[in-house]
Order: C-alpha cells, then sequence, then structure tokens
C-alpha cells in the first residue's frame, strides 16, 4: 500500500488507482461532556464497492458518515479509533491536512441537496470552486473541462448554459446530481452519501441510484452509503452494516444479511421493512431505541430483544466472525432466525356498498388546478390506498374530504349523503363520522395541550361529553393505542414520534368515526415504528368495522395495508384496482413504472 | 401537495417546535444577564415608586436659589426655579412608568388582536389590515406621536394614545407572522375539522402558542415606551401639569442651565437609561428562552 | 424582467402609501379643535380680517377641496406659508433639509461599514469574551434613547469632563462653517442605529456559517477564507441591507430628538418648533417629507434585498 502526502497537490498523481479502501476501527464520537455518540464501528470499503451502512433515528449514521471525514457537528469530537484510507490514519491529520484531504480523497454527498448547494453560486462554479482550491490538473483549461465531464458522468447536461444555473432554478433530482459531480469531480478515494435520496421520488431516486453505482465502479472508489431505509441500501451495496444506538451490530454481505440475518436487531428491521412481492407480514418492533447517554451497559438492544437472556444485560458483546465474511454482535448469534416469511393471506376488498363515493371532484389552491375531475369509491369496511408521489394532489383529494379544503367542485357523498366541502357546512355527525390523522406528528399535536385535552376535544366539542365520563373516555382511548392511560397529563413534547402518531389516532378515533382519513401517517417514522402503526390501525379497522382511506407515497407499504389501489398523478387517477391484480398486472406505463423502480429487500 | 417531510438530522423525524411557554419565565431567568435586567429595573422602579414618600420636601417647593449646583442640605442642588432636585427626582418617575407601562399595554395589546385577526382570516381581510398598517409604518414613531399631538392638545391620555399607535402597526407586523406560522400548523386543522369557531380556534390554538414572541414584544415595547414617552416630555410635549415633577420634564427645563448645574438633567437621564437597559434585558432573556438558540431580538 | 416588474410595484405600493399618509396628514389638520385663521391672527382678530384670512386659506371649501388644492400644491412644491413666520415653508424647508440630509448622510456612512465588520467580526469569534462583550455592549446601547446617549455624549465631551466639542450649534452661521457641532449628534446617531445593524449582522452570519452549505464547503476542503468570502458573506448581505435600510429610515425619526437636543437646524428642530407653535402647513410638509424619504430608504432596501438574491433576480427556470 503506498502512502500518499495529502498536502501534495492532485495534479502529481491524476487519476491514480484507489488501492486499498477504507478501514475504520474502534471509531468513538463523544460529546464535549464524554458521553458517547457512536463508539465500536468497525468498518472496511474495499476500493471499488458499496458498504450500505443502515441505521434508525438516533442510531449515529450521520455521525460516522461526517466524522469519515475528521469531522463533527458542533458540541462533538472524535475521541478514539481510526480511521484508514490510502494508508493514512485521518484522526492524526492536523487541520490544514485535513482540509487537503476533504473534497479531493474523500467527499461527501449530503442528505438535503437544497440547503448544501450555496443559493447565491452558480452550480459550475460550485464544482470549478473545489478544483480550483485542490489544485486539480495542469490548469484552468483542465478544471474546466472537468467541470464539463462531472456534468455529464451524472447525466446533467453539458452545455455551458447548465453551468450557470442558479440552485434554485434545478429540480431536486438536478440538485442532487450536482452535490454528487462535485463529489466525484477530484477522483476521490472515498465517497460518504448520507441518505441522498430521502426527499426524491422514487423514480429519481432509482436513477441517483444507478449513477451513484455506475461511478463507484468507473471511478473505483470506496463508497459508503448511509441510509434508514434497508430497501434501497440493499439494492445499491455489496455489503451492509448495521449501526444501532452508536455501535455496528452486524456486517455481511448484503444477500446474506438480509436472507440470514445474525443479529435480532437485524431480523427484527428486515421484518419492519414493508416487502413489495407482499409475502410477508409487517412486524415492528416494540419500544425504542436509547438514547446517547442513556444507554445500557450490557448489549443496548437487550430491553427489546425477545432472545435476550440474564447475561446479554452483562457488557458489551464484541463483533465476532459468525460466518464467512459476517460478524455479528451478538451472543445468540446462533439462535437468530431469519425474518419469517409468514404467509400472508392476502384480503380481497368485498363488494361492499361504497360508504364514501367521490364523483367528478376538481379542486385549486387559488388559479392553480390541483385535482381534474376525478371520481373514487371506497366500499365500507375496506382500506383504500391512495398512492401518489409528491404533488399528485393526494393531499388535497384527502383534505377536500375531510371538509379542510373548499375551494373545489364536484359531488362528495358519505353513506349516500352528499357532502358539503367545508366542514362549518357539515353537520356535527358528519364532522364526527369523518376523522383525520396527519402527516407530522410534530404538527398535528398542540403542544400547549396535554394529550389528554387533545385526545378528548373531539369528543367534547362534537359529542358533548364533559367531566369524568370525558376523562374516563379519554384513558380507554389512550389505552387501546397502547399507551397507558397516564400519558394523559403529558405534554407532546415528552413524547417520541410513533408515541405522538398513537395519540393523534386517539384523538381521531375517540369520536368513533365510520372513515379514518390517514395521510402519510408513517413518512416521517421508522420504519420499525411504522410497522407497529400500521398493525394498530388494522386492528381498528377490523375491530370497529371502520373505512380506510390511506393516503401514502410508498408503494410497498401500500401492499401490505389496502384492499385497493388508486394511483394519482397529477390529479388524476390513472388506475384504479384490487392490491393484488395493481401488483400481478398493472395497466398504467405510471404504475408499471413505480413497480420497477421501487426498491424491494428480498429481490 | 404532500411533500415527503424531509427527515432532520440523522434521518428519523422532524425536529419539535422549540419554545414551549411553561416554564420560559423561568428558564429565561436562568441566565446571568436576565437576573442583571430584573434586578436593575427593580431597582429603578424601587427607586421611582417608593420616592415620593420618602422625598425629603415637596415637589413644588422653592427651597433656594435657582440653578445651584451646591446647596447646604441639598444632595444635588436646586433647579432652574430653586426647587429641590433631589425631591423632584424621587417624584418624577412615577409618571414615567404608569405612562410607558400603559402605552406598551394599548400597544401591544391592538397589536395582537390586528395579528389574529389578519393571520387567520380569509385574504381580504388580512390584506386591508396589513396595507393599513403599511400607510402607519410609513411614520417613524416619534413623527406620528408629534403629528397627533400637534392635533390634540397634549394630555397623558392623547401621549398614551398615539404612543401606542406607533406601537401597534409594529407588533402587528411581528405577531401576523407567528400567528401565520402556528396557522399553517396540523393541530389547527384538526381544530377546524371539528368545525369549532374561528375565534375559539384564534384564542384556544393560537394564542395560546405564540405567547413566545408575544413575551418578547411586551419587553421590546417597553423599553421604546420608556424612551418615548421621557422624549416627548424632554420635548416639553408629555401633557403633565407645567410644574409636576416628571423625569422627562425634568432634563427639559434642565438643559438650557446643563453646563452650570447637570443634575437635573443627569439624574432622570442616569434613571431613564437604567430602566430602559433592564427591560431590554429582561426582553433579550425572554426572547433566547423562547428561541432556545443563539436568535436576536430585531426591531 | 423579474426586476423589473419587483421595482415597478414597489414603486407603486409606495405611491399609493404616500397618498394615503397625506389623506391622513390632511385629515389630520381637520381635527385641529378651533379655527386655523384664529389662530394665525390671534385672539384679538377683527371679523372682517378672519373672513379674509379665511378665504385666502380657503377654509370655507369643502374638505375634499381643500385636500386637492393642497395636494397638488405639494407636487408643484408651492408649500403654502408658515404661520408663524409668513416666509415660503419651502424656503424653511431647503435649508433645514440640507443640513439633516448632511447629518443622517455622515452618520449612515459611519454607521454601515463600522456595524457591518463588528458584526461579522463578532461572529467569527462566536461565544468568545469578543463576541460576549459586543453583543451585551450592543444591547445596552440599543436600549438606550438617542437623547439619553446625546445627554451622556455632551456631559462626556462637551460640558463635563472634557471640553472638546460644542455641546449646541451656534445660530449665527452655517452648520458647513462649524464642522465641529457635527461630531457629537452624528455620534449619538450612530450610536443609535449601529448596534442593531451589528446585532443583525452577527445573528445573520451565524445563520449562514451554521448553514448546511457553509457546512457542505468545508466537507469539500474549501479553505475557512473562501468559505467566509465567497459562501457566507454574500448570502449575509441581503437580509442585512433590509436591516440596514430600516435603521437608515429611522434616522429620519432619530434626527427629532437629536436635533432638538443639540439645536441642529434641521428638519427635526422644525418639527418640533412647528408643534409647538401649531404651524400646520409647515408640519404638514414637514411629516410628508419624512414619510416619503421614509418609502424611498425602504424601497431601496427591498432593491438591494432582491439584488444579492438570485432566487428572486432570476426567477424559477
Amino acid at each position: 500500500m503506498s502512502v500518499v502526502d495529502p498536502t501534495a497537490p492532485l495534479s502529481d498523481h491524476p487519476r491514480r488507482m484507489n488501492a486499498g479502501g477504507l478501514q475504520v476501527r474502534g471509531l468513538r464520537v463523544e460529546t464535549r461532556a464524554g458521553v458517547a455518540v457512536v463508539d465500536g464501528v468497525d468498518l472496511d470499503v474495499p476500493a471499488g464497492t458499496v458498504l450500505g451502512l443502515v441505521g434508525e433515528s438516533g442510531s449515529g449514521k450521520t455521525t460516522v458518515g461526517t466524522a469519515l471525514l475528521g469531522g463533527t457537528r458542533r458540541g462533538l469530537r472524535i475521541a478514539g479509533g481510526s480511521v484508514l484510507l490510502e494508508g493514512i490514519d485521518l484522526t492524526t491529520l492536523s487541520e490544514v491536512e485535513l482540509r487537503g484531504w476533504r473534497g479531493s480523497r474523500v467527499s461527501y454527498v449530503p442528505q438535503d441537496p437544497t440547503t448544501a448547494l450555496d443559493p447565491a453560486m452558480r452550480v459550475g462554479k460550485q464544482v470549478r470552486e473545489v478544483l480550483d482550491c485542490h489544485d486539480y490538473g495542469s490548469g484552468p483549461d483542465a478544471r474546466a473541462q472537468r467541470v464539463t465531464e462531472a456534468f455529464g458522468e451524472v447525466g446533467l447536461p453539458t452545455d455551458g448554459e447548465f453551468a450557470l444555473r442558479y440552485p434554485h432554478q434545478l429540480s431536486g433530482g438536478q440538485q442532487q446530481r450536482v452535490c454528487i459531480a462535485i463529489a466525484f469531480a477530484t477522483w476521490p478515494a472515498l465517497v460518504v452519501l448520507d441518505e441522498p435520496t430521502t426527499g426524491l421520488d422514487v423514480t429519481t431516486q432509482s436513477l441517483v441510484l444507478d449513477t451513484v453505482r455506475k461511478l463507484t465502479q468507473q471511478h473505483g472508489c470506496a463508497a459508503l452509503y448511509i441510509s434508514h431505509d434497508l430497501a434501497v441500501v440493499s439494492t445499491i451495496s455489496d455489503e451492509v452494516a448495521v449501526l444501532y444506538a452508536g455501535s455496528v451490530v452486524e456486517r455481511a454481505p448484503t444477500e446474506q444479511l438480509v436472507h440470514r440475518p445474525r443479529h435480532p436487531y437485524t431480523s427484527r428491521l428486515v421484518a419492519a421493512v414493508p416487502d413489495l412481492a407482499g409475502r410477508r407480514a409487517l412486524t415492528g418492533i416494540p419500544g425504542g431505541a436509547p438514547s446517547p447517554g442513556a444507554r445500557p451497559p450490557g448489549c443496548r438492544f437487550e430491553p427489546r430483544c425477545t432472545l435476550a437472556v440474564d447475561e446479554c444485560a452483562r457488557g458489551l458483546p464484541p463483533l465476532v466472525p459468525v460466518a464467512d465474511d459476517h460478524l455479528a454482535r451478538c451472543i445468540r448469534s446462533a439462535d437468530v432466525s431469519p425474518a419469517e416469511v409468514r404467509d400472508r393471506d392476502p384480503e380481497v376488498g368485498r363488494a361492499a356498498d361504497p360508504l364514501l363515493r367521490v364523483e367528478g371532484l376538481s379542486a385549486r389552491y387559488g388559479k392553480v388546478s390541483v385535482l381534474h375531475g376525478l371520481s373514487l369509491d371506497v366500499p365500507r369496511g375496506t382500506c383504500v390506498a391512495l398512492l401518489g408521489e409528491s404533488g399528485s394532489g393526494k393531499t388535497t383529494l384527502a383534505r377536500t374530504i375531510a371538509g379542510l379544503h373548499r375551494d373545489a367542485e364536484g359531488t362528495l357523498s358519505l353513506a349516500g349523503e352528499r357532502l358539503p366541502f367545508g366542514s362549518h357546512e357539515r353537520t356535527r355527525q358528519t364532522r364526527a363520522a369523518i376523522a383525520y390523522v396527519f402527516q407530522n406528528p410534530y404538527s398535528s399535536l398542540n403542544p400547549r395541550r396535554t394529550v389528554g385535552d387533545s385526545v378528548g376535544r373531539p369528543l367534547r366539542v362534537l359529542r358533548g361529553v364533559r367531566g369524568a365520563e370525558l376523562d374516563r373516555r379519554v384513558g380507554e382511548m389512550l389505552d387501546r393505542v397502547y399507551l397507558s392511560s397516564h400519558y394523559a397529563q403529558r405534554y407532546p413534547d415528552q413524547l417520541s414520534g410513533g408515541e405522538r402518531q398513537r395519540v393523534a389516532v386517539a384523538r381521531a378515533l375517540i369520536s368513533e368515526p365510520t372513515l379514518l382519513v390517514c395521510d402519510e401517517i408513517t413518512s416521517a417514522l421508522d420504519v420499525s415504528v411504522q410497522a407497529n402503526l400500521v398493525g394498530l390501525i388494522e386492528e381498528f379497522r377490523h375491530e370497529l368495522d371502520l373505512t380506510l382511506l390511506f393516503v401514502t407515497h410508498d408503494i410497498a407499504l401500500v401492499r401490505n395495508v389496502a384492499q385497493q389501489v388508486a394511483v394519482l398523478q397529477a390529479g388524476a387517477i390513472v388506475e384504479n384496482a384490487p392490491t393484488e391484480r395493481l401488483f400481478t398486472d398493472p395497466q398504467h406505463a405510471y404504475t408499471r413504472e413505480l413497480l420497477e423502480t421501487t426498491p424491494n429487500l428480498v429481490s | 401537495m404532500s411533500a415527503l417531510v424531509p427527515p432532520a438530522g440523522d434521518g428519523g423525524v422532524t425536529a419539535p417546535v422549540a419554545g414551549q411557554t411553561p416554564g420560559l419565565l423561568r428558564r429565561s431567568l436562568a441566565t446571568g444577564r436576565t437576573r442583571a435586567g430584573l434586578a436593575i429595573t427593580m431597582l429603578v422602579v424601587a427607586v421611582a415608586v417608593v420616592g415620593p414618600f420618602v422625598a425629603p420636601g415637596g415637589e413644588t417647593a422653592i427651597v433656594g436659589p435657582p440653578n445651584a449646583s451646591e446647596v447646604p442640605g441639598l444632595l444635588f442642588g436646586t433647579d432652574v426655579t430653586g426647587r429641590d432636585v433631589w425631591t423632584r427626582f424621587l417624584h418624577g418617575g412615577i409618571s414615567v412608568l404608569w405612562l410607558s407601562a400603559l402605552c406598551t399595554l394599548v400597544g401591544v395589546g391592538a397589536g395582537l388582536l390586528i395579528a389574529l385577526l389578519a393571520g387567520y382570516s380569509r385574504t381580504w381581510v388580512d390584506e386591508i389590515l396589513m396595507r393599513t398598517t403599511d400607510v402607519f409604518l410609513a411614520f417613524p414613531a416619534i413623527v406620528l406621536a408629534l403629528l397627533f399631538l400637534a392635533i390634540f392638545q397634549p394630555s397623558a391620555w392623547t401621549v398614551i394614545l398615539t404612543v401606542a399607535l406607533g406601537h401597534a402597526p409594529r407588533v402587528a407586523r411581528v405577531m401576523r407572522s407567528a400567528v401565520l406560522d402556528v396557522a399553517g400548523r396540523d393541530y389547527v386543522r384538526s381544530a377546524e375539522s371539528m368545525g369549532l369557531r374561528r375565534w375559539s380556534i384564534r384564542l384556544g390554538d393560537l394564542l395560546p402558542n405564540v405567547t413566545g414572541p408575544l413575551m418578547v414584544e411586551c419587553g421590546l415595547r417597553l423599553t421604546y415606551s420608556i424612551g418615548l414617552v421621557a422624549g416627548l416630555g424632554f420635548l416639553g410635549l408629555s401633557g403633565l401639569a407645567i410644574d409636576q415633577a416628571d423625569w422627562g420634564l425634568m432634563i427639559n427645563e434642565g438643559r438650557t442651565a446643563f453646563t452650570v448645574q447637570p443634575w437635573p438633567v443627569l439624574l432622570p437621564v442616569t434613571a431613564i437609561g437604567l430602566l430602559t437597559v433592564g427591560t431590554n434585558l429582561i426582553a433579550d432573556g425572554i426572547a433566547r428562552a423562547a428561541a432556545g438558540t443563539d436568535r436576536e431580538v430585531g426591531e | 424582467m423579474a426586476l423589473g416588474r419587483l421595482v415597478g410595484r414597489r414603486l407603486a405600493v409606495g405611491t399609493v402609501i404616500l397618498f394615503v399618509v397625506s389623506l391622513l396628514v390632511f385629515g389630520a389638520s381637520l381635527l385641529l379643535p378651533g379655527d386655523a385663521a384664529r389662530a394665525v391672527l390671534g385672539r384679538s382678530a377683527s371679523p372682517d380680517r378672519l373672513a379674509v384670512v379665511r378665504a385666502q386659506m380657503h377654509l370655507d371649501d369643502p374638505a375634499p377641496q381643500r385636500y386637492l388644492a393642497w395636494a397638488s400644491d405639494l407636487v408643484t412644491g408651492d408649500l403654502g406659508n408658515s404661520t408663524v413666520s409668513q416666509e415660503p415653508v419651502i424656503e424653511l424647508i431647503a435649508g433645514r433639509s440640507g443640513n439633516s440630509l448632511l447629518l443622517m448622510a455622515i452618520a449612515a456612512l459611519v454607521a454601515t461599514p463600522l456595524s457591518l465588520l463588528l458584526g461579522s467580526w463578532s461572529a467569527l469569534r462566536r461565544d468568545q469574551l469578543a463576541d460576549h462583550a459586543t453583543a451585551l455592549g450592543t444591547l445596552v446601547l440599543a436600549s438606550l434613547p438617542e437623547f439619553v446617549v446625546g445627554i451622556a455624549l455632551i456631559y462626556v465631551f462637551a460640558t463635563g469632563l472634557l471640553q472638546w466639542f460644542p455641546p449646541v450649534v451656534s445660530t449665527t452661521m452655517p452648520v458647513l462653517e462649524q464642522p465641529s457641532v457635527l461630531v457629537l449628534p452624528v455620534a449619538t446617531l450612530v450610536l443609535a442605529v449601529a448596534p442593531y445593524i451589528t446585532r443583525m449582522m452577527r445573528a445573520t452570519m451565524l445563520e449562514v456559517l451554521d448553514s448546511d452549505f457553509v457546512h457542505q464547503a468545508r466537507l469539500n476542503g474549501i479553505p475557512e477564507r473562501s468559505v467566509l468570502w465567497r459562501h457566507a458573506v454574500p448570502n449575509a448581505i441581503g437580509p442585512v441591507a433590509q436591516v440596514i435600510g430600516l435603521q437608515l429610515a429611522y434616522l429620519a425619526g432619530g434626527i427629532v430628538l437629536v436635533e432638538f437636543l443639540f439645536a441642529y437646524p434641521g428638519i427635526g428642530q422644525g418639527i418640533v418648533e412647528a408643534v409647538n407653535a401649531r404651524d400646520i402647513p409647515t408640519l404638514q410638509a414637514l411629516i410628508m417629507l419624512i414619510a416619503a424619504f421614509y418609502v424611498l430608504v425602504n424601497l431601496l432596501a427591498d432593491v438591494v434585498g432582491v439584488l444579492t438574491n438570485p432566487r428572486l433576480r432570476t426567477g424559477v427556470a
């Protein structure tokens, strides 16, 4: 392995072979107070391969990502371990030496390109700047040429006009390609990609993933692909490492990790990911991951683990080989079973009369028309999914149904009765009959009201229930969403995202509605929490004979929750079919494209 | 219209809204600056409130030659008509205090009302209210006050109303954007879907969630009120009786003899300066606690 | 072109605002208790003389007609005569507005660069002693009313401790012939507006320095100097320009108390004198002038804000 002087100008060794790749050993990042945010991180990424790093929120994956560039968030510091790249330990470099490495030998593709590109600088200039400050190539001409080349590599227009645009003049997908172009422009030895496709539609995501895969091979560089989405990671990575509560719990070649996980957390995580093929039933993981400072002394998954024995609580187990190229941090790894392929019995939609009927509905915001005369029936007692990408108009449709959007034409009827558009024009009975659960659990609960107050409000306003009776029913409802009744006294900021969403469900269901509209209710949640919430909703549908309109962008999730699917594109329903038929025999080109481009875990 | 919520930080969920008010005051008091502000304010308020009871003489009594800085038995000498400066100083704070408190109350109250109406209304109500505030924002506050004091006889009430009239559009602006932010949240949608009346949503959901910026505005406007009320007194336009002791008026009367007898000016100027610094330190402390970050108080 | 349209729209809005302001200023004078003619002539005026002056002042015409007459005079620069000195208001204003503009221009030229530098410097030393000292100092200065600062300066530099500068302006010669009198009024105005701009610059720089794109630029290995000058500063200028505009417009109000304090012969002092003398034509003219200045400076601030923001400048492709 040749040792390279990190401060030497790049021009001395253009397009050198990126042999060796990355080795991380015992990486530890802690707060100023000495609390570990991540510790025990061991990673190996050979050149020309992609390692996927999977973790749910709070696992520390972004911290690991930036630490590989020798950086941390404000208030954190790298406290131990080594990060070896091209034979040099980045943790030993000075700030000046590190600056020479960043952007030239190691580069970073951020999560959100809309904020990571300088809004006041033309995109071509932003690529050029990185080349300039690392003295790339033989001179200005070589750099100008490289800018064009870099745009070409990521599939962006190579004419000069494109380079002169400002970030706000590009689409989200184009902005992310610019970030990727910047990252690969200097032929780095390692590229860290931090959730680069979060926030992009699946079709754009698939293009970005293709680009990353191609460039990694072309450049022969090592890539670390960080994501919360195991399905995405499994489509791009050669190997996957699973991060839980700040440490790597399992590492294996992708296929092996998914099919034969040896850590209980991995196994449960796989089971929580919605399966596009629809063979597995979704199961969540109860509880939540411990935050830094509150982590148990033993195995960090022990409190949530069904295989836990007394010994698990005594000290963090080491990451040890359990098979060829397969490491796991579990003393009971031999007993871990692969994600259960419980044959799901696809429920066929009942041929019931429609509870909700939408006919010729158009809606607009001011002059912008969002829905164009669409019709939809929601049969009583079933779950109908409304599938669409951002901007398709699915939330407008859901809000119009719930009486929250009045600028509309057409007819809505509930159980045969015509519904006015605004909630103020509706009868109290109708308002009680349609309930709504919002997308963002952090904005759907009033932070100044206790949970009990929020949950009881519909009952007070719509059914006139007061006093002890109200308290009793609020307590009951909270029990039913598996949050005991003492949550009534708490405020929303004392709750996790998943708990808040349960409160929102409790608030929606307490007035005993017949129709529940769920607007992207899981999109802000981790998959393990999503699976729990979906299970809860499913329970209620059966027990209360509830009818569901489930709005989502996630086609894999649809297969696991709905009996019928309406696919919405640009304000019109392009396909409406029973779930199984939609997945086995899609009719519309857009549906087929969605099915082809959505990453699936079990390929 | 449903954008995927971009996961913040480590890929999970969006950050919770900062600025819960339970304990906002308590949290702001945890900083040294706020405590210093409170101490300074309390000191000046104590002087103004207790002063009239401990003053050595009557506020209008003539006790010596005019503009004498050294009179035996008098701490700070006499003023332009030979009255005891120290006595007049002790009597002269209370009018500034209650006038500025009322200016703040009326101005912030009116601004809040406009904000609640405009920030959660159909567009034309919002449009009319905000364009009206634009007109009043075309005058500096002091110029607006002078225009009205030229028309109406200066009196305590005209001073309160004109200063409040200067505050209201500025408060309305700030509070409206706070109200708009809250009005866009889903818990307001949830209340709408229950068919609640707009005013009950304004009072039940919007108002409790803008108390942070509201308290900051109160502190800020109190600081400006003190400056304006005393400033009008300094211009001789505070509408108080001519021989009444008042910090603003004292500066006005004393400025011509400032070179020979600075105390009738220096005492009230120091008190007013301390008071504004004290109230602004408190406002800043509340703003920091409400923002939970290093955000600053601006106009 | 997006920029032209935007400026055109702001200009139109500004004109409408000035129109409403003129209605307000004129309407306010209608509310004046008593008779304007009697106010001019005094209590002992004879009824005949009163009638003549009333006719001169068009006091018997209906209000809308009087407004139109007044407004068209205003536009053509005929501002009427002062009811106190009987001189044309325009002459009175001409000299005074020059003096005030001089005062404000010097204050702006000193305050703006000073506070931009101080604000950025403080932001770069975030949470260090210098930063805390700047933050506390500007907070204290921002709290103090102008006349408090002005009196303190007079006491320290003119009458009390030191006798470097004259405390008030001599009325016998033009301001430009006694430049030392400008020092204290300018210093007072600078101390009134600089703290706000400094604090805004600091806050904006902190926000920009904490933004994702600055973080990303550092992760791309861009040297700190370039991060600062090429990425941070260009993005901080826009929002700060707005505050600078607001503060310069604020000077138009600040001069009232400061000019009165230093006996400086400008617009602000003119307003106070007009109020005390109930000289309504002069007051109306001066207030319209200040409002026009205020609206204009805000417009300029908006334009600078637009020019520094490519999102607004170029529109979405």
